[in-house]
């Protein structure tokens, strides 16, 4: 009685469970896209400017435009960046989701993996005008090396140096640092009365991944070799992440405190001039709202090692943001046109502008509104000293777990633990043994 | 004194299967359904690759168990170490939020000047958006700039040097803290409204044999708390051991070791890693463990319930 | 009613004082971080993470005018409203049907409907959004209803977070009600159901109070769901908080000033149910 009670209840259960995994996921459309509904599109924009209805602000007089022209409404959802990557995998898992989306150009490959986005071969390029309008670099983080894009960079960002100038002229210092000995110099001379030569966000995964890779470079390592392999703890990565975590442990540039900053804390102390350096990108807008103007402060490349040149030289990631459509769009020509549109010269001028970016299209960056020193400091380092975080399908288990090691060894290295190479080597490889195999 | 359990007797009724329906369909629908295809997903390897066919992600039998469970390897140890800190964290800020609410409600049972308004300022913690709330505790937690250094270090000058509580192996204080701070006015409250349904002759009785506040206390009061205790305490344990919110948002995307509570490690190996395959395995090893855990309590808290009657 | 001699109204002087020092230490704890929040919400931004004083340098009301614009934090606050006052409903409702059943009568699978129930609490949430996600969608598509991204969604899937526990605190709740009271109101020829709305429910306003709290409370601060079921018209303010946390800046005094407005509403609620709580007193008192 009592068996064939719960026997019922389990049959129950796993027929429910039947339809809904039959019916769920799998609403794959095979070549994908179709032109069902051309007169509307969803448009998912992340969160550009300094708020989301300032964002709504900028973007629906661009969209009303768009629509005069090709007669396609667009509805816009402004989704905030921590719902963002949450939001695209529920579309991706059930095929719900907008036409056309930004992501971060970091997940490019990742979801590049999952196949819901459009790829972007050649036919599909020359729609919007041509891959060759885009700055080389933009491209490249735009998806896994070898394979069709899968977005189309929107807006681009590089990091620079941002420096005090008055602080810099009250240690007689006349320029930025352009060698990482000439930044260690500056820096032990900036570096006193309680307050610091640098300050880093050590806190914040995202941030210490992202030197990390630029460190990395600068000293010849690569975190996954050419098959797509980790390869977290080679020697020269131990090195990189060292010298990064030694601003705290060895040469104490940048104060302890900061290991565990990971709520823009970095830009306050900079604004408020408790540090003279920080390696960031676009915080005009940020250091402008803690009262610091811009000509207080000059914008310089990160500084390189002395004479070094190629990949050593690679003086920030790509950062920026990438336009994708979504592969079960019901209004594929639609959703290109909406591209095209977006990444015209016109669009890119006015919408770079705005957020304070730098334009991934060519033409639109010769601009003049981009000549100002800061953005042709950037632009410059974007066009010609950068490189795209590692294009892989695990790239946010590399960020999660790289950056986690160094937030910890930087946490060490502030509690006054000894850093060394071995230390830093072990924090590694623990690291990359939590790599999934594949 | 105590309730036998006397029930009405109506064994051939539909009635009681009428009045369970509503509950039943939609427990059914959103969380059983959901957890059965949770647990078939732990047999699959779902990575990002199959997310958007799930048909199609290929089976790994024990696979992403046996992932798990690998106590050797990094993913398995990182796991158990997680579930360790997970239990630790759990006893600690359950005990507290459970001991604060008991004291505060049976302290607050009698009427004084002023009960209403403390009754009311318990309860903001309670009813503060969990960002906010776990916000400001970071804010207080900064090392350099924070209000806790600032009253132990330059105002008691109970340290020497201003200790990290953010990062390193103070954080799990830390968590414990807020962990409390936002789950005591739980108990509070439950206790509260259980204490109103002890008789009051049951004191004036014993006042009568001459028993003192404090032995009524543990005479009546507690003893007459239990079936309320019971419930609280395996809510708040069961709240507490899944909590997301708070290590996520005190910590980010990466807690520190010492404080890296197991939904945090299971975010991390579903969601940011979209590996739901071996997420879903560590869930369900999760779910097993808790229903063992709750099976036991409540063999244990309900015999000592019958040996009581 | 005859005053006791000794009698818990008049409780010894030790009981006094450690009740004092004891209220206080608990106020202190409770108070500090709100006084930090206060104080963080009438500062302007840059002083928020500034080194910590007591009394804060200057003084600003700005970010209680610009949290209005910053994010729509109106239609949050009625989106959440609405969420969580009917999921909160809802669930109280069938709760104490079902709790009823459960406390009242010995029926064949009563222990399975409990343990069943309860052991949904067990599962992490994060495991059982996506195939939630999932099985919206497939409602969506099969019956033109719908629940992604709408209040109806949300509202059921937070009746059902709270339903397990609420079922089982008001089993606890009701298992102490005498039952010589349901044996009297059917002498009386009362039905079950009316010897619940009638006796049971009016002699456990005190636990069904805070239940309704603990329902309410769930539905109110609920983030993960909120954030992939939600979308820019139906965004509930426990998600829609974070918008004041943009890419280049965190507007912090908002976030707390914010956040103290839409708590001020849900304080007065307690401030207005704890009558209830307290008329209980008398309600269980009655034998």
């Amino acid at each position: 009685m009592r068996t064939s009670r719960v026997i019922a209840a389990t049959a129950l259960v796993a027929a429910l469970t039947v339809t809904a995994t039959a019916c769920g996921g799998g609403s794959d459309t095979g070549s994908g896209g179709g032109n069902s509904a051309p007169k509307s599109l969803t448009y998912w924009a992340s969160n550009q400017g300094t708020s989301i209805e300032n964002d709504k602000q900028v973007l629906e007089p661009e969209l009303r435009k768009f629509e005069q022209q090709t007669g396609i409404k667009v509805n816009l959802e402004v989704v905030p960046w921590s719902d963002l990557l949450n939001r695209i995998l529920a579309a991706t898992a059930s095929g719900q989701g907008p036409d056309v989306l930004n992501i971060g150009n970091t997940w490019s490959a990742s979801l590049q993996a999952t196949g819901a986005l459009l790829p972007w071969d050649e036919a599909t390029f020359a729609k919007i005008g041509g891959k060759d309008r885009f700055l080389p670099s933009t491209i490249a983080s735009a998806g896994a090396p070898g394979k069709d894009p899968a977005a189309v960079p929107l807006y681009s960002m590089a990091y620079g140096l941002y420096y005090n100038k008055k602080m810099f002229a009250a240690a007689g210092i006349d320029k930025a640092p352009a060698t990482w000995d000439e930044f260690q110099a500056d820096a032990q001379k900036l570096t006193k009365d309680g307050k610091y030569g640098l300050a880093i966000e050590g806190g914040n995964v995202s941030e210490n991944v992202h030197h990390a890779f630029t460190f990395g470079k600068q000293n010849g390592a690569d975190f996954f070799d050419a098959s797509g392999k980790p390869k977290f703890d080679s020697p020269e990565a131990v090195k990189a992440i060292k010298q990064y975590v030694d601003f705290i442990a060895k040469d104490k540039v940048a104060a302890p405190g900061n290991a565990e900053y990971s709520n823009n804390q970095t830009l306050s102390d900079f604004a408020t001039g408790k540090a003279a350096m920080i390696m960031w990108q676009s915080a005009g807008a940020n250091l402008k709202s803690q009262g610091m103007n811009p000509e207080d402060y000059g914008v310089a490349p990160l500084p390189i090692p002395a004479g070094a040149t190629g990949d050593k030289a690679i003086k920030s990631m790509v950062a920026g943001i990438n336009l994708a459509v979504f592969k079960n769009t019901k209004n594929l020509d639609g959703s290109l046109q909406f591209v095209k549109f977006m990444t015209s010269n016109e669009e890119q001028k006015t919408l770079n502008s705005t957020y304070g970016n730098i334009p991934p299209v060519k033409e639109a960056g010769k601009d003049p509104v981009f000549a100002t020193p800061d953005l042709t400091t950037l632009n410059d380092v974007l066009a010609t000293s950068s490189a795209p975080l590692p294009q892989v399908a695990n790239e946010s288990q590399f960020e999660t777990l790289v950056g986690t090691a160094v937030k910890n060894l930087l946490a060490a290295a502030a509690a006054g633990k000894p850093v060394t190479e071995d230390s830093v080597k072990a924090e590694l490889t623990k690291a990359q043994q939590q790599m999934p195999a594949s | 004194m105590r309730q036998r359990l006397r029930r009405l007797r109506h064994p051939r009724g539909a009635l009681p299967y009428l009045l369970l329906l509503p509950a039943l369909a939609l427990e059914l629908l959103i969380h059983l359904v959901p957890m059965v295809v949770g647990i078939v997903m732990s047999f699959k390897q779902l990575t990002q690759f199959f997310i958007r066919d799930w048909s199609a992600a290929p089976w790994t039998g024990l696979g992403n168990y046996r992932m798990a469970v690998d106590f050797s390897a990094p993913v398995g140890q990182s796991l158990l170490n997680s579930f360790w800190t997970t239990c630790c964290f759990t006893i600690l800020s359950v005990g507290l939020s459970w001991l604060l609410g008991t004291a505060a409600a049976i302290y607050m049972q009698d009427a004084f000047r002023g009960r209403g308004i403390l009754r009311a300022l318990f309860l903001v913690p309670y009813a503060l958006p969990v960002y906010a709330a776990v916000i400001t505790w970071s804010f207080m937690f900064q090392r350099d700039t924070g209000l806790i250094n600032h009253v132990l270090v330059d105002q008691l000058h109970l340290m020497d040097e201003k200790p990290f509580w953010l990062i390193g192996d103070n954080s799990f204080t830390a968590l414990v803290v807020v962990s409390v701070w936002k789950s005591w006015p739980f108990a509070f409250l439950t206790l509260m409204a259980g204490l109103q349904n002890i008789p009051r002759e049951l004191y004036e009785a014993s006042s009568m044999d001459g028993a003192g506040v404090w032995q009524q206390i543990r005479k009546i009061t507690l003893p007459s708390l239990r079936p309320v205790n019971q419930v609280l305490v395996l809510v708040l344990f069961l709240w507490t051991f899944n909590d997301f919110n708070t290590p996520y948002v005190l910590f980010g995307k990466s807690a520190p070791e010492a404080a890296d509570l197991i939904s945090i490690h299971i975010y991390q190996s579903s969601f940011v890693t979209w590996n739901f395959g071996v997420g879903s395995a560590m869930s369900v090893l999760l779910l097993l463990f808790l229903l063992l855990v709750t099976a036991v309590y409540l063999f244990l808290t309900s015999r000592r319930r019958d040996a009581d009657a | 009613m005859p005053k006791a001699p000794v009698s818990p109204m008049a409780p010894p002087a030790s009981f006094k004082w450690s009740r004092r020092v004891f209220l206080l230490l608990l106020s202190a704890f409770v108070l500090t971080p709100l006084f930090v929040m206060i104080s963080s919400s009438m500062k302007p931004l840059q002083d928020v993470q500034g080194a910590f004083s007591w009394i804060p340098s200057s003084f600003t009301l700005q970010p209680y005018v610009d949290i209005w614009t910053t994010v729509p934090l109106g239609d949050y606050f009625v989106n959440s409203l609405i969420v969580s006052v009917s999921a909160t409903a809802l669930s109280v409702v069938i709760a104490i049907f079902a709790a009823y059943a459960v406390s009242r009568y010995r029926f064949r699978g009563r222990k399975l409907f409990t343990v069943t129930v309860l052991s949904t609490q067990m599962f992490p949430g994060i495991l059982f959004l996506l195939p939630l996600f999932l099985i919206f969608v497939n409602i969506g598509n099969s019956t033109g209803i719908a629940l992604l991204g709408s209040r109806g969604g949300l509202i059921l899937t937070y009746l059902t977070f709270s339903l397990p526990f609420s079922i089982w605190m008001l089993v606890g709740y009701f298992d102490s009600i005498p039952r010589d009271l349901d044996e009297a109101a059917a002498v009386d020829g009362c039905g079950p159901l009316r010897t619940l709305l009638k006796i049971v429910v009016p002699a456990a306003v005190p636990g069904i109070v805070a239940v309704s709290v603990y329902a309410f409370m769930t539905a109110w601060g609920e983030v993960l769901f909120a954030s992939v079921m939600t979308n820019q018209t139906t965004r509930t303010l426990a998600v829609g908080l974070q918008g004041y946390a943009t890419q280049n800046n965190v507007y912090w005094n908002q976030v707390m000033a914010a956040s103290l407005v839409v708590s001020i509403p849900v304080v007065a609620g307690f401030l207005l149910l704890q009558r209830y709580l307290v008329a209980g007193l008398t309600a269980g008192a009655v034998k």
